[in-house]
């Protein structure tokens, strides 16, 4: 990235910019403004709106998406900042018919009740499974990595089962 | 959000040179405290200067007894580091104590220190192990970079580039969250250097400090029972709707003697 002298990258607070990012393994760009978040950009430039925003305030864990790889907050961070990264959303991680592990392990263990928080817990659920590979995976350990995600039916029992039986499958 | 114009940074230059001229403008670490605040429309900065993209100042070396950690440098990857754990746990397991996996995966040390919120969990380690803040500028001793609430020694257009942590003789960090956020309600770290012993309390106060009697205590007899005679004075601590200055007061203790058992 260069072209920009200092900067790799600088627009003002009235103006849209095309930002250009890789989502679920595509290139994609959209309009944005500085202050679009990146679940916004996701759920409304395009259109992928399985990242739920629950709280906003990065307490819940429902727009939990992987940036690099990693599980983080959809709705802490820029849509300008994913330019040049890679972004993973629940749609790019199966498909019905193909389900990830983790999915049909929230299926089988009937991991939710109304479903909000699910997208966030699944992906934040392969986060768990991945740091921990190779690693006996306790409930205890689920349990405290889950601190970042909220289920506001209460409904966590399930949602640990599901945790420990996708990072099994996994 | 209010809006505010967009600057990527090539470089530690360009974002200071950038950060001087523009007067409400501020830095973009992990953003995880930034980023919140100006949702909230506590902080209003004209500009933000994005550092993520800054190559060089990411990642951990440990060499000579000195653990140097980038201003960029996650939580998640301090906690994780092999190196870090061997050298100083305590850090490690500071570091992965500190929000949740998401916000770790993020949040940056360099963000952390120079926010210097009272109730974060990066001050004491910095304070407690005797640790040295590398700027573009110069080189800051960890006793003397914070100054109060929110405040520190960084002067207009300086921007912390690393952090140096000398290896300690032994370190332990103590820390009761509150359940809600993850900040410290209280933390301690207490660390047995080759300068003496160091104790420093972050959550506690409006800003980090080091407990001198605690610390006299210690050195004649490095053992949870050395603390029982001592207390810490409520007064000037937080008080709020989680805990008041007298719970904090006796959190203080408490943690210190947890800490001090288990290493002594």
């Amino acid at each position: 990235m260069t072209g920009f002298g200092d900067f790799l990258r600088e627009f003002g607070d009235s103006m849209t910019v095309k930002v250009t990012t890789t989502v679920n393994g595509k290139p994609v760009s959209g309009d944005v403004e500085p202050n679009t978040l990146l679940v916004h950009f996701v759920r409304e430039n395009l259109g992928l709106t399985g990242t739920h925003v629950g709280c906003d305030t990065s307490q819940c864990g429902a727009c939990t998406v992987h940036f690099d790889g990693r599980p983080i907050k959809a709705c802490t961070i820029l849509a300008v900042q994913a330019e040049g990264h890679q972004v993973v959303t629940i749609e790019g991680i199966g498909q019905p018919g193909n389900l990830h592990p983790m999915q049909a392990a929230f299926q089988e263990n009937h991991g939710l009740q109304c479903g909000f928080c699910t997208p966030g817990m699944i992906m934040a659920g392969i986060g768990i499974a991945e740091r921990n590979k190779g690693a006996t995976l306790s409930e205890e350990t689920i349990r405290a990595e889950l601190e970042g995600n909220i289920c506001r039916c209460t409904g966590y029992h399930n949602i640990v089962k599901s945790i420990a039986a996708g990072a099994r499958d996994m | 959000m209010y809006n505010f114009t967009y600057h990527r940074a090539g470089s530690v230059d360009a974002a200071a040179a950038k950060l001087a001229e523009s007067g409400d403008a501020k830095l973009l670490a992990g953003g995880m405290t930034l980023l919140p605040t100006m949702k909230q429309r506590l902080a209003q900065p004209s500009d933000l200067i994005d550092l993520n993209e800054i190559a060089g100042l990411n990642g951990i070396t440990v060499a000579g007894g000195t653990v140097t950690i980038g201003a960029m440098t996650r939580h998640a990857d301090v906690a994780a580091s092999a190196e870090v754990k061997q050298a100083i746990p305590a850090l490690a397991k500071l570091a992965g104590l500190i929000g949740d996996p998401a916000v770790r995966n993020r949040g940056t040390i360099g963000g952390s220190i120079a926010n210097n919120d009272p109730a974060a969990d990066y001050p004491a380690a910095v304070v407690g192990l005797g640790a040295t803040v590398v700027t573009n500028k110069r080189e800051i001793a960890g006793d003397d970079f914070f100054t109060g609430m929110f405040e520190t020694a960084l002067d207009d257009g300086e921007i912390v580039t690393a952090v140096r942590f000398p290896v300690p003789q032994k370190a332990a960090y103590f820390k009761f969250p509150n359940p809600a956020s993850r900040y410290a309600v209280v933390g301690v770290m207490v660390a047995k250097t080759a300068g003496g012993i160091r104790v420093a309390v972050t959550g506690a106060g409006p800003c980090v400090f080091r407990q001198p009697d605690m610390e006299r205590a210690l050195s004649g007899n490095f053992s949870a029972d050395a603390l029982s005679g001592i207390s810490q004075k409520a007064d000037g601590l937080n008080e709020d709707i989680h805990a008041s200055a007298e719970y904090r007061a006796s959190l203080v203790v408490v943690g210190a003697k947890r800490a001090v058992a288990e290493i002594a």
